[in-house]
Protein backbone atom coordinates (compact mmCIF):
# COMPACT_ATOMS: atom_id res chain seq x y z
CA UNK A 1 0.00 0.00 0.00
CA UNK A 2 1.45 3.45 -1.03
CA UNK A 3 1.04 6.51 1.61
CA UNK A 4 -0.73 9.28 1.11
CA UNK A 5 2.08 11.17 1.23
CA UNK A 6 5.77 10.20 0.42
CA UNK A 7 8.90 12.05 -0.05
CA UNK A 8 11.70 10.09 -1.88
CA UNK A 9 15.40 11.51 -0.97
CA UNK A 10 14.35 15.45 -1.95
CA UNK A 11 17.25 17.65 -1.40
CA UNK A 12 17.50 21.19 -1.84
CA UNK A 13 20.46 23.70 -1.76
CA UNK A 14 20.66 27.50 -1.38
CA UNK A 15 23.60 28.37 -2.28
CA UNK A 16 26.36 26.83 -0.24
CA UNK A 17 23.94 26.12 2.02
CA UNK A 18 21.91 22.35 2.10
CA UNK A 19 18.67 22.97 3.47
CA UNK A 20 17.45 19.16 2.92
CA UNK A 21 19.94 16.88 1.82
CA UNK A 22 18.50 13.20 0.46
CA UNK A 23 15.04 12.93 2.88
CA UNK A 24 12.48 10.33 2.76
CA UNK A 25 9.68 9.72 4.70
CA UNK A 26 5.96 9.22 4.55
CA UNK A 27 2.40 10.12 6.11
CA UNK A 28 -0.95 7.64 5.73
CA UNK A 29 -4.43 8.94 5.66
CA UNK A 30 -5.45 9.62 9.71
CA UNK A 31 -2.03 9.65 11.12
CA UNK A 32 -0.03 12.28 12.48
CA UNK A 33 3.89 12.99 11.92
CA UNK A 34 5.63 15.15 13.49
CA UNK A 35 8.52 17.18 12.48
CA UNK A 36 11.40 18.05 15.22
CA UNK A 37 15.22 19.10 14.98
CA UNK A 38 16.47 22.59 16.06
CA UNK A 39 16.27 25.77 13.97
CA UNK A 40 18.19 25.92 10.69
CA UNK A 41 17.51 22.01 10.63
CA UNK A 42 15.39 22.17 7.41
CA UNK A 43 11.63 21.79 8.39
CA UNK A 44 10.46 24.88 7.27
CA UNK A 45 12.03 24.24 3.56
CA UNK A 46 10.61 20.64 3.57
CA UNK A 47 7.31 21.85 3.77
CA UNK A 48 7.96 24.48 1.24
CA UNK A 49 9.17 22.07 -1.26
CA UNK A 50 6.17 19.46 -0.28
CA UNK A 51 3.36 22.22 -0.94
CA UNK A 52 5.59 24.26 -4.36
CA UNK A 53 7.02 27.21 -2.92
CA UNK A 54 10.17 25.64 -3.46
CA UNK A 55 11.51 23.23 -6.05
CA UNK A 56 13.34 20.32 -5.32
CA UNK A 57 16.90 19.73 -6.55
CA UNK A 58 16.41 16.31 -6.58
CA UNK A 59 14.21 13.59 -5.10
CA UNK A 60 10.32 13.86 -5.35
CA UNK A 61 7.42 14.31 -3.60
CA UNK A 62 3.97 12.16 -4.40
CA UNK A 63 0.63 13.02 -3.23
CA UNK A 64 -1.65 9.19 -3.84
CA UNK A 65 1.14 8.11 -5.68
CA UNK A 66 0.95 11.21 -8.29
CA UNK A 67 4.11 12.99 -8.53
CA UNK A 68 4.00 16.75 -7.44
CA UNK A 69 7.30 17.90 -7.11
CA UNK A 70 7.50 21.10 -9.61
CA UNK A 71 3.75 21.61 -9.77
CA UNK A 72 2.69 25.22 -8.53
CA UNK A 73 1.15 25.94 -5.42
CA UNK A 74 -2.33 26.47 -6.48
CA UNK A 75 -2.33 23.37 -8.01
CA UNK A 76 -1.22 21.39 -4.55
CA UNK A 77 -4.13 22.98 -3.00
CA UNK A 78 -6.24 21.65 -5.39
CA UNK A 79 -4.60 17.98 -5.30
CA UNK A 80 -5.81 18.72 -1.60
CA UNK A 81 -2.94 19.79 0.45
CA UNK A 82 -3.52 22.64 2.91
CA UNK A 83 -0.38 24.23 4.76
CA UNK A 84 -0.03 27.16 7.89
CA UNK A 85 2.82 29.24 7.98
CA UNK A 86 5.29 29.67 10.16
CA UNK A 87 5.32 33.36 10.45
CA UNK A 88 1.35 33.99 10.62
CA UNK A 89 0.21 35.04 6.94
CA UNK A 90 -3.49 36.46 7.69
CA UNK A 91 -5.38 38.96 4.51
CA UNK A 92 -5.35 41.24 7.42
CA UNK A 93 -7.50 44.14 5.86
CA UNK A 94 -10.63 41.00 5.00
CA UNK A 95 -12.32 39.68 8.19
CA UNK A 96 -12.38 36.66 9.68
CA UNK A 97 -15.02 35.11 7.79
CA UNK A 98 -13.51 36.49 4.66
CA UNK A 99 -10.64 35.04 5.05
CA UNK A 100 -11.87 31.45 5.19
CA UNK A 101 -14.32 32.00 2.67
CA UNK A 102 -11.08 32.86 0.36
CA UNK A 103 -9.95 29.13 1.55
CA UNK A 104 -13.58 27.55 0.80
CA UNK A 105 -13.63 29.23 -2.88
CA UNK A 106 -10.52 26.48 -3.98
CA UNK A 107 -13.71 24.17 -3.53
CA UNK A 108 -16.70 25.83 -4.36
CA UNK A 109 -17.98 28.82 -7.25
CA UNK A 110 -20.60 29.81 -4.92
CA UNK A 111 -20.35 32.65 -2.39
CA UNK A 112 -23.16 31.28 0.39
CA UNK A 113 -21.88 28.05 -0.28
CA UNK A 114 -18.03 29.35 0.79
CA UNK A 115 -19.34 31.00 3.50
CA UNK A 116 -21.32 28.18 4.63
CA UNK A 117 -18.29 26.32 4.73
CA UNK A 118 -16.40 29.12 6.02
CA UNK A 119 -18.84 29.14 9.00
CA UNK A 120 -18.44 25.26 9.82
CA UNK A 121 -14.56 25.70 9.33
CA UNK A 122 -14.59 28.90 12.04
CA UNK A 123 -17.15 26.62 14.50
CA UNK A 124 -14.62 23.76 14.06
CA UNK A 125 -11.27 25.76 15.24
CA UNK A 126 -13.90 27.38 17.94
CA UNK A 127 -13.27 31.34 16.13
CA UNK A 128 -16.86 31.35 14.96
CA UNK A 129 -17.39 34.59 17.42
CA UNK A 130 -14.88 36.26 16.16
CA UNK A 131 -16.36 35.79 12.32
CA UNK A 132 -16.92 39.56 11.41
CA UNK A 133 -14.21 40.64 13.21
CA UNK A 134 -10.82 42.08 10.89
CA UNK A 135 -7.71 39.66 10.72
CA UNK A 136 -5.38 42.01 12.26
CA UNK A 137 -7.74 42.52 15.35
CA UNK A 138 -7.16 38.74 16.41
CA UNK A 139 -4.35 37.38 18.81
CA UNK A 140 -1.45 35.24 17.91
CA UNK A 141 -3.21 32.35 19.26
CA UNK A 142 -6.52 33.01 17.18
CA UNK A 143 -4.52 33.66 14.24
CA UNK A 144 -2.81 30.67 14.28
CA UNK A 145 -6.16 28.96 14.59
CA UNK A 146 -7.84 31.20 11.20
CA UNK A 147 -4.99 29.80 9.34
CA UNK A 148 -6.18 26.46 9.95
CA UNK A 149 -9.60 27.12 9.74
CA UNK A 150 -8.94 28.78 6.29
CA UNK A 151 -6.67 26.05 5.29
CA UNK A 152 -9.83 23.00 6.29
CA UNK A 153 -11.59 25.16 4.37
CA UNK A 154 -9.73 24.20 1.10
CA UNK A 155 -11.09 20.42 2.31
CA UNK A 156 -7.54 18.99 2.38
CA UNK A 157 -6.90 15.26 2.75
CA UNK A 158 -3.23 16.57 4.00
CA UNK A 159 -2.68 18.82 5.94
CA UNK A 160 0.98 20.66 7.02
CA UNK A 161 0.75 22.57 10.12
CA UNK A 162 4.12 24.31 11.47
CA UNK A 163 4.62 25.56 14.61
CA UNK A 164 0.92 24.76 16.53
CA UNK A 165 2.22 25.59 19.71
CA UNK A 166 4.61 27.97 19.39
CA UNK A 167 4.35 31.85 20.89
CA UNK A 168 0.63 30.99 21.78
CA UNK A 169 -0.86 31.58 25.51
CA UNK A 170 -0.04 28.15 27.36
CA UNK A 171 -3.85 27.97 28.03
CA UNK A 172 -4.72 27.44 25.03
CA UNK A 173 -2.02 24.54 23.96
CA UNK A 174 -4.52 22.22 25.34
CA UNK A 175 -7.16 23.25 22.89
CA UNK A 176 -4.62 23.01 19.78
CA UNK A 177 -3.94 19.83 20.73
CA UNK A 178 -7.85 18.57 20.30
CA UNK A 179 -7.85 20.10 16.91
CA UNK A 180 -4.98 18.46 16.01
CA UNK A 181 -6.32 15.07 16.98
CA UNK A 182 -9.97 15.38 15.75
CA UNK A 183 -8.57 16.15 12.24
CA UNK A 184 -6.53 12.75 12.58
CA UNK A 185 -10.17 11.11 13.54
CA UNK A 186 -11.43 12.78 10.45
CA UNK A 187 -8.91 10.88 8.41
CA UNK A 188 -6.59 13.51 7.49
CA UNK A 189 -2.96 12.81 7.36
CA UNK A 190 -1.42 15.67 9.35
CA UNK A 191 2.48 16.92 9.30
CA UNK A 192 3.33 19.03 12.06
CA UNK A 193 6.18 21.11 13.01
CA UNK A 194 6.54 21.26 16.51
CA UNK A 195 8.95 22.41 19.34
CA UNK A 196 7.10 21.47 22.15
CA UNK A 197 8.35 18.02 22.52
CA UNK A 198 6.32 16.85 25.30
CA UNK A 199 3.09 17.50 23.08
CA UNK A 200 4.98 15.57 20.05
CA UNK A 201 5.58 12.61 22.37
CA UNK A 202 2.38 12.76 23.10
CA UNK A 203 0.53 12.88 20.51
CA UNK A 204 2.44 12.11 17.08
CA UNK A 205 2.24 8.39 15.59
CA UNK A 206 5.44 8.91 14.13
CA UNK A 207 8.11 11.78 14.20
CA UNK A 208 10.89 12.80 11.75
CA UNK A 209 13.81 14.23 13.36
CA UNK A 210 15.94 16.52 11.03
CA UNK A 211 19.58 18.01 11.73
CA UNK A 212 21.59 20.29 9.66
CA UNK A 213 19.57 18.99 6.48
CA UNK A 214 19.85 15.60 7.05
CA UNK A 215 17.12 12.75 8.04
CA UNK A 216 18.82 11.37 11.34
CA UNK A 217 15.80 9.26 12.99
CA UNK A 218 12.07 8.35 11.25
CA UNK A 219 9.77 6.11 13.24
CA UNK A 220 7.45 5.96 16.60
CA UNK A 221 8.40 8.77 19.50
CA UNK A 222 9.44 5.80 21.62
CA UNK A 223 12.24 4.85 18.88
CA UNK A 224 12.87 8.00 17.99
CA UNK A 225 13.25 9.70 22.03
CA UNK A 226 16.09 6.40 22.07
CA UNK A 227 17.95 7.12 19.10
CA UNK A 228 21.59 8.71 19.98
CA UNK A 229 21.67 10.56 17.45
CA UNK A 230 18.68 12.53 18.33
CA UNK A 231 19.79 12.67 21.85
CA UNK A 232 22.78 14.19 20.97
CA UNK A 233 21.31 16.54 18.46
CA UNK A 234 18.82 17.82 19.87
CA UNK A 235 16.91 16.51 23.17
CA UNK A 236 20.46 16.22 25.21
CA UNK A 237 22.19 19.82 24.29
CA UNK A 238 19.14 22.11 24.49
CA UNK A 239 16.94 20.64 26.61
CA UNK A 240 13.53 20.93 24.68
CA UNK A 241 11.98 18.47 26.95
CA UNK A 242 11.97 20.30 29.93
CA UNK B 1 -29.66 27.16 24.91
CA UNK B 2 -27.56 29.87 23.91
CA UNK B 3 -24.42 27.99 24.16
CA UNK B 4 -25.04 25.26 22.17
CA UNK B 5 -22.47 24.78 19.46
CA UNK B 6 -24.36 23.52 16.82
CA UNK B 7 -27.06 26.55 17.21
CA UNK B 8 -24.76 28.81 17.18
CA UNK B 9 -23.69 27.54 14.00
CA UNK B 10 -27.04 27.28 12.88
CA UNK B 11 -27.30 31.66 13.64
CA UNK B 12 -24.22 32.04 11.51
CA UNK B 13 -25.86 30.69 8.98
CA UNK B 14 -28.93 32.07 8.99
CA UNK B 15 -27.20 35.35 8.67
CA UNK B 16 -27.79 37.40 5.28
CA UNK B 17 -24.61 36.54 2.65
CA UNK B 18 -23.56 40.52 3.02
CA UNK B 19 -24.39 42.24 6.10
CA UNK B 20 -27.04 45.03 5.38
CA UNK B 21 -26.11 49.11 4.65
CA UNK B 22 -27.35 50.95 8.02
CA UNK B 23 -29.79 53.49 7.59
CA UNK B 24 -27.55 56.63 7.20
CA UNK B 25 -25.81 55.15 4.72
CA UNK B 26 -28.60 54.28 2.38
CA UNK B 27 -29.89 57.69 3.16
CA UNK B 28 -26.99 59.26 2.64
CA UNK B 29 -26.58 57.46 -0.95
CA UNK B 30 -30.00 58.55 -1.76
CA UNK B 31 -29.47 62.08 -0.80
CA UNK B 32 -26.35 62.05 -3.04
CA UNK B 33 -27.85 60.24 -5.84
CA UNK B 34 -30.72 63.18 -6.10
CA UNK B 35 -28.45 65.64 -5.47
CA UNK B 36 -25.82 64.39 -8.60
CA UNK B 37 -29.08 64.29 -10.77
CA UNK B 38 -30.21 67.61 -10.19
CA UNK B 39 -27.17 69.43 -9.92
CA UNK B 40 -27.31 70.56 -13.67
CA UNK B 41 -30.53 72.07 -13.06
CA UNK B 42 -29.06 74.08 -10.05
CA UNK B 43 -26.01 75.27 -11.11
CA UNK B 44 -25.88 75.51 -14.84
CA UNK B 45 -22.96 77.61 -15.15
CA UNK B 46 -20.02 75.68 -17.79
CA UNK B 47 -17.96 76.34 -14.69
CA UNK B 48 -19.63 74.37 -12.14
CA UNK B 49 -20.47 71.39 -15.10
CA UNK B 50 -17.34 70.89 -16.23
CA UNK B 51 -15.85 70.82 -12.32
CA UNK B 52 -18.47 67.93 -11.49
CA UNK B 53 -17.75 66.53 -15.00
CA UNK B 54 -13.64 66.10 -13.91
CA UNK B 55 -14.60 64.88 -10.78
CA UNK B 56 -16.36 62.12 -11.98
CA UNK B 57 -13.75 61.04 -14.76
CA UNK B 58 -10.89 61.51 -12.54
CA UNK B 59 -13.19 59.15 -9.83
CA UNK B 60 -13.55 56.70 -12.72
CA UNK B 61 -9.66 56.74 -13.10
CA UNK B 62 -8.96 56.69 -9.47
CA UNK B 63 -11.36 53.77 -9.19
CA UNK B 64 -9.25 52.07 -11.81
CA UNK B 65 -6.04 52.38 -10.42
CA UNK B 66 -8.29 51.20 -7.03
CA UNK B 67 -8.45 47.94 -8.81
CA UNK B 68 -5.00 47.10 -9.46
CA UNK B 69 -3.34 48.81 -6.37
CA UNK B 70 -6.59 48.76 -3.64
CA UNK B 71 -7.72 45.32 -4.54
CA UNK B 72 -4.75 43.20 -5.35
CA UNK B 73 -2.07 45.58 -4.29
CA UNK B 74 0.22 46.23 -7.33
CA UNK B 75 1.39 49.94 -7.71
CA UNK B 76 1.23 51.04 -10.87
CA UNK B 77 2.76 54.22 -12.06
CA UNK B 78 2.05 53.74 -16.08
CA UNK B 79 -1.53 54.39 -15.68
CA UNK B 80 -1.68 57.47 -18.05
CA UNK B 81 -1.09 54.77 -21.34
CA UNK B 82 -4.38 53.11 -20.62
CA UNK B 83 -5.87 56.76 -20.22
CA UNK B 84 -4.20 58.03 -23.66
CA UNK B 85 -4.99 54.73 -25.61
CA UNK B 86 -8.48 54.92 -25.05
CA UNK B 87 -8.67 58.48 -26.28
CA UNK B 88 -6.42 57.75 -29.16
CA UNK B 89 -8.57 54.23 -30.02
CA UNK B 90 -11.69 56.20 -30.31
CA UNK B 91 -10.61 59.58 -31.90
CA UNK B 92 -8.86 57.94 -34.27
CA UNK B 93 -11.25 55.32 -35.46
CA UNK B 94 -13.87 58.68 -35.54
CA UNK B 95 -11.73 60.90 -37.64
CA UNK B 96 -10.10 58.23 -39.94
CA UNK B 97 -12.71 55.92 -40.60
CA UNK B 98 -16.03 58.04 -39.03
CA UNK B 99 -16.40 55.20 -36.65
CA UNK B 100 -18.75 56.18 -34.10
CA UNK B 101 -16.61 56.67 -30.52
CA UNK B 102 -19.35 53.99 -28.72
CA UNK B 103 -17.45 51.30 -30.56
CA UNK B 104 -14.00 53.70 -30.22
CA UNK B 105 -14.46 52.62 -26.82
CA UNK B 106 -14.61 49.21 -26.57
CA UNK B 107 -11.81 48.91 -29.20
CA UNK B 108 -10.23 51.18 -26.91
CA UNK B 109 -10.67 48.88 -23.58
CA UNK B 110 -9.68 45.86 -25.79
CA UNK B 111 -6.59 47.39 -26.65
CA UNK B 112 -5.82 48.66 -23.21
CA UNK B 113 -6.55 44.92 -22.12
CA UNK B 114 -4.35 43.69 -24.35
CA UNK B 115 -1.88 45.97 -23.29
CA UNK B 116 -1.86 45.80 -20.04
CA UNK B 117 -1.06 41.99 -20.03
CA UNK B 118 1.89 42.66 -22.78
CA UNK B 119 3.02 44.44 -19.61
CA UNK B 120 1.64 42.48 -17.08
CA UNK B 121 2.65 38.80 -17.76
CA UNK B 122 6.42 39.69 -17.88
CA UNK B 123 6.21 41.90 -14.72
CA UNK B 124 3.89 40.96 -12.09
CA UNK B 125 5.38 37.86 -11.87
CA UNK B 126 8.50 39.18 -10.01
CA UNK B 127 7.83 40.43 -6.59
CA UNK B 128 8.67 43.52 -5.30
CA UNK B 129 9.36 47.22 -7.05
CA UNK B 130 9.80 45.74 -10.54
CA UNK B 131 6.33 46.30 -11.66
CA UNK B 132 5.73 49.74 -10.56
CA UNK B 133 9.23 51.02 -11.84
CA UNK B 134 8.35 48.46 -15.51
CA UNK B 135 4.85 50.31 -15.41
CA UNK B 136 6.76 53.95 -14.83
CA UNK B 137 9.13 53.38 -17.80
CA UNK B 138 6.47 51.78 -20.18
CA UNK B 139 4.14 54.84 -19.90
CA UNK B 140 6.86 57.33 -20.85
CA UNK B 141 7.91 54.93 -23.57
CA UNK B 142 4.24 54.76 -24.94
CA UNK B 143 4.36 58.56 -24.60
CA UNK B 144 7.00 58.73 -27.05
CA UNK B 145 5.99 56.29 -29.46
CA UNK B 146 2.58 58.27 -29.33
CA UNK B 147 4.59 61.92 -29.81
CA UNK B 148 6.69 60.37 -33.04
CA UNK B 149 4.29 58.72 -34.76
CA UNK B 150 2.65 60.57 -37.57
CA UNK B 151 0.22 58.97 -38.64
CA UNK B 152 -1.82 59.83 -35.57
CA UNK B 153 -0.42 63.62 -35.77
CA UNK B 154 3.12 62.80 -33.54
CA UNK B 155 3.56 65.34 -31.17
CA UNK B 156 0.90 67.86 -32.39
CA UNK B 157 -2.05 65.45 -31.91
CA UNK B 158 -5.07 65.43 -33.89
CA UNK B 159 -8.04 67.43 -33.68
CA UNK B 160 -11.18 65.57 -33.51
CA UNK B 161 -13.86 66.95 -36.52
CA UNK B 162 -16.75 68.50 -35.98
CA UNK B 163 -19.94 66.51 -36.62
CA UNK B 164 -23.52 67.91 -35.79
CA UNK B 165 -25.98 65.63 -37.48
CA UNK B 166 -26.29 63.10 -34.52
CA UNK B 167 -24.81 64.04 -31.32
CA UNK B 168 -25.66 61.43 -29.36
CA UNK B 169 -23.67 58.06 -32.11
CA UNK B 170 -21.08 60.72 -32.49
CA UNK B 171 -21.12 61.95 -28.92
CA UNK B 172 -20.69 65.56 -29.51
CA UNK B 173 -22.59 67.73 -27.75
CA UNK B 174 -20.44 71.14 -28.61
CA UNK B 175 -21.81 74.07 -26.27
CA UNK B 176 -24.03 72.13 -24.07
CA UNK B 177 -22.31 70.54 -21.13
CA UNK B 178 -25.61 68.94 -19.52
CA UNK B 179 -25.38 65.31 -22.05
CA UNK B 180 -21.11 65.50 -20.41
CA UNK B 181 -22.31 65.68 -17.32
CA UNK B 182 -24.84 62.78 -17.46
CA UNK B 183 -21.99 60.73 -19.74
CA UNK B 184 -19.73 61.08 -17.16
CA UNK B 185 -21.66 60.86 -14.46
CA UNK B 186 -23.10 57.32 -15.65
CA UNK B 187 -19.52 56.35 -16.40
CA UNK B 188 -18.33 56.67 -13.10
CA UNK B 189 -21.73 55.19 -11.43
CA UNK B 190 -21.33 51.79 -13.88
CA UNK B 191 -17.68 51.65 -12.79
CA UNK B 192 -18.20 51.90 -8.80
CA UNK B 193 -21.46 49.45 -9.59
CA UNK B 194 -18.73 47.39 -11.68
CA UNK B 195 -15.71 47.17 -8.71
CA UNK B 196 -18.51 47.19 -6.10
CA UNK B 197 -19.79 44.09 -7.72
CA UNK B 198 -16.70 42.69 -7.92
CA UNK B 199 -15.67 43.22 -4.35
CA UNK B 200 -18.29 40.37 -3.70
CA UNK B 201 -17.38 38.09 -6.29
CA UNK B 202 -14.87 34.85 -5.90
CA UNK B 203 -12.12 36.66 -8.01
CA UNK B 204 -12.61 39.96 -5.30
CA UNK B 205 -12.12 37.87 -2.73
CA UNK B 206 -9.24 36.00 -4.50
CA UNK B 207 -7.76 39.57 -5.52
CA UNK B 208 -7.98 40.90 -1.70
CA UNK B 209 -6.03 37.79 -0.42
CA UNK B 210 -3.45 38.10 -3.25
CA UNK B 211 -2.79 41.54 -1.92
CA UNK B 212 -2.56 40.99 1.57
CA UNK B 213 -0.32 37.64 1.44
CA UNK B 214 0.49 36.67 -1.65
CA UNK B 215 1.63 33.04 0.01
CA UNK B 216 -0.83 32.25 1.72
CA UNK B 217 -3.23 32.98 -0.94
CA UNK B 218 -1.49 30.46 -3.34
CA UNK B 219 -1.63 28.20 -0.77
CA UNK B 220 -5.33 28.24 -0.66
CA UNK B 221 -5.05 27.41 -4.19
CA UNK B 222 -5.38 30.97 -5.65
CA UNK B 223 -2.89 31.21 -9.23
CA UNK B 224 -1.39 34.58 -8.22
CA UNK B 225 0.52 35.99 -10.98
CA UNK B 226 -2.45 34.99 -13.16
CA UNK B 227 -5.46 37.17 -11.19
CA UNK B 228 -2.68 39.92 -10.91
CA UNK B 229 -2.37 39.64 -14.62
CA UNK B 230 -6.89 40.03 -15.12
CA UNK B 231 -6.75 42.62 -12.21
CA UNK B 232 -4.23 44.66 -14.39
CA UNK B 233 -6.32 44.20 -17.55
CA UNK B 234 -10.11 45.17 -15.89
CA UNK B 235 -8.17 48.18 -14.40
CA UNK B 236 -6.62 49.52 -17.84
CA UNK B 237 -10.10 48.84 -19.60
CA UNK B 238 -11.36 50.91 -17.10
CA UNK B 239 -8.90 53.41 -17.40
CA UNK B 240 -9.71 53.26 -21.17
CA UNK B 241 -12.70 54.05 -21.37
CA UNK B 242 -12.42 57.28 -19.09
CA UNK B 243 -9.46 58.25 -21.64
CA UNK B 244 -12.35 57.80 -24.82
CA UNK B 245 -14.57 60.18 -22.71
CA UNK B 246 -12.48 62.84 -21.66
CA UNK B 247 -11.32 63.11 -25.55
CA UNK B 248 -14.89 63.26 -27.17
CA UNK B 249 -15.10 66.31 -24.08
CA UNK B 250 -12.17 68.00 -25.01
CA UNK B 251 -12.04 67.30 -28.74
CA UNK B 252 -8.39 66.79 -29.06
CA UNK B 253 -6.14 64.98 -28.75
CA UNK B 254 -2.57 66.18 -26.51
CA UNK B 255 -0.01 63.05 -26.51
CA UNK B 256 1.92 65.45 -24.06
CA UNK B 257 -1.11 66.19 -21.75
CA UNK B 258 -3.21 62.20 -22.46
CA UNK B 259 0.02 59.97 -21.49
CA UNK B 260 1.44 62.63 -18.88
CA UNK B 261 2.94 61.34 -15.75
CA UNK B 262 1.01 63.55 -13.75
CA UNK B 263 -2.58 61.74 -14.71
CA UNK B 264 -0.17 58.61 -13.12
CA UNK B 265 0.39 60.19 -10.08
CA UNK B 266 -2.78 61.99 -9.71
CA UNK B 267 -5.05 59.14 -9.59
CA UNK B 268 -2.79 57.20 -7.04
CA UNK B 269 -2.46 60.33 -4.98
CA UNK B 270 -6.72 60.71 -5.02
CA UNK B 271 -6.76 57.16 -4.10
CA UNK B 272 -4.52 57.13 -1.17
CA UNK B 273 -5.91 60.08 -0.02
CA UNK B 274 -9.61 58.82 0.11
CA UNK B 275 -8.61 54.98 1.43
CA UNK B 276 -6.62 52.99 -1.25
CA UNK B 277 -8.30 49.19 -1.33
CA UNK B 278 -11.95 51.22 -0.26
CA UNK B 279 -15.08 51.42 -2.41
CA UNK B 280 -15.27 55.68 -2.28
CA UNK B 281 -12.12 55.97 -1.35
CA UNK B 282 -11.18 57.34 -4.92
CA UNK B 283 -14.57 58.88 -5.51
CA UNK B 284 -13.15 61.23 -1.77
CA UNK B 285 -9.75 61.89 -3.47
CA UNK B 286 -11.02 63.16 -6.44
CA UNK B 287 -13.50 65.31 -5.02
CA UNK B 288 -10.95 66.79 -3.35
CA UNK B 289 -8.47 67.25 -5.19
CA UNK B 290 -9.92 67.96 -8.87
CA UNK B 291 -11.43 71.49 -7.33
CA UNK B 292 -8.31 72.14 -5.87
CA UNK B 293 -6.60 72.00 -9.08
CA UNK B 294 -9.32 73.72 -11.04
CA UNK B 295 -9.53 76.63 -8.29
CA UNK B 296 -6.24 76.86 -8.04
CA UNK B 297 -5.72 77.69 -11.77
CA UNK B 298 -7.91 80.39 -11.76
CA UNK B 299 -6.54 81.53 -8.63
CA UNK B 300 -3.06 81.46 -9.77
CA UNK B 301 -2.87 81.50 -13.26
CA UNK B 302 -0.43 79.70 -14.96
CA UNK B 303 1.63 79.22 -12.24
CA UNK B 304 -1.26 77.63 -10.44
CA UNK B 305 -0.18 74.57 -11.59
CA UNK B 306 2.70 74.54 -9.15
CA UNK B 307 0.93 75.66 -6.39
CA UNK B 308 -1.64 72.63 -6.76
CA UNK B 309 1.79 70.18 -6.69
CA UNK B 310 2.76 71.83 -3.19
CA UNK B 311 -0.71 71.09 -1.65
CA UNK B 312 -1.31 67.56 -2.78
CA UNK B 313 2.56 67.18 -1.18
CA UNK B 314 1.33 68.45 2.13
CA UNK B 315 -1.91 66.08 2.09
CA UNK B 316 -0.15 63.19 0.89
CA UNK B 317 2.17 63.84 4.22
CA UNK B 318 -0.50 64.75 6.53
CA UNK B 319 -1.59 61.27 5.43
CA UNK B 320 0.86 59.13 6.04
CA UNK B 321 1.34 60.75 9.36
CA UNK B 322 -2.85 60.67 10.24
CA UNK B 323 -4.25 58.21 8.53
CA UNK B 324 -2.35 55.75 6.49
CA UNK B 325 -5.13 53.90 5.32
CA UNK B 326 -7.16 56.78 3.98
CA UNK B 327 -9.70 59.28 5.02
CA UNK B 328 -12.39 56.45 4.55
CA UNK B 329 -11.06 54.02 6.05
CA UNK B 330 -12.80 54.69 9.38
CA UNK B 331 -16.37 53.95 8.31
CA UNK B 332 -15.73 51.59 5.61
CA UNK B 333 -14.53 49.20 8.98
CA UNK B 334 -17.46 49.89 10.23
CA UNK B 335 -20.06 49.42 7.03
CA UNK B 336 -18.31 45.96 6.71
CA UNK B 337 -18.95 44.84 10.06
CA UNK B 338 -22.67 43.47 11.11
CA UNK B 339 -25.10 44.59 13.54
CA UNK B 340 -23.76 43.50 17.52
CA UNK B 341 -20.86 43.48 16.35
CA UNK B 342 -20.10 46.92 15.90
CA UNK B 343 -18.03 47.81 19.30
Amino acid sequence: MTSLLEVQGVTKRFGGLTANSEITFDANAGEIVGIIGPNGAGKSTLFDLITGFERADAGEVRLDGRRITGVRPDRICALGVGRTFQKLKPFADMTVAENVMVGALARTHRMREARDRALEALAFVDLLERRDRFARELSTGQRKRLELARALATGPRLILMDEVTGGVDQRTIPGLIELVLSLKARGLAVVLIEHNMAVMMRIADRILALHAGRRIAFGPPAEVRQDALVVDAYLGSADHAA
Amino acid sequence: MADDPTLKLEAARAQPLWPRPPAWAVALGLAAGGFLIAYPAIFPSPFSLHLMIMIFLYALMAQSWNVMAGLSGQISLGHAMFFGIGAYAASVLFAKYGVSPWIGLLVGMAISALAAAAVGLPTLRLKGHYFAIATLLIGSGVQIVFSRWEWVGAASGLYIPIERTSPWLSFQFHGAKTPYYFLALGAAALGYLLVWHLRRTRFGFRLQAVRDEPEAAASLGVAVSGHKVLAFMLSGAMMSAAGTFYAQYVLVLDPERLFSLDISILVLLMTVLGGSGTLWGPALGAAILVPLSEYSRIWFGGTGRTVDLIVYGILIVLICMFRPRGLLSLIEDRLRRREGERA
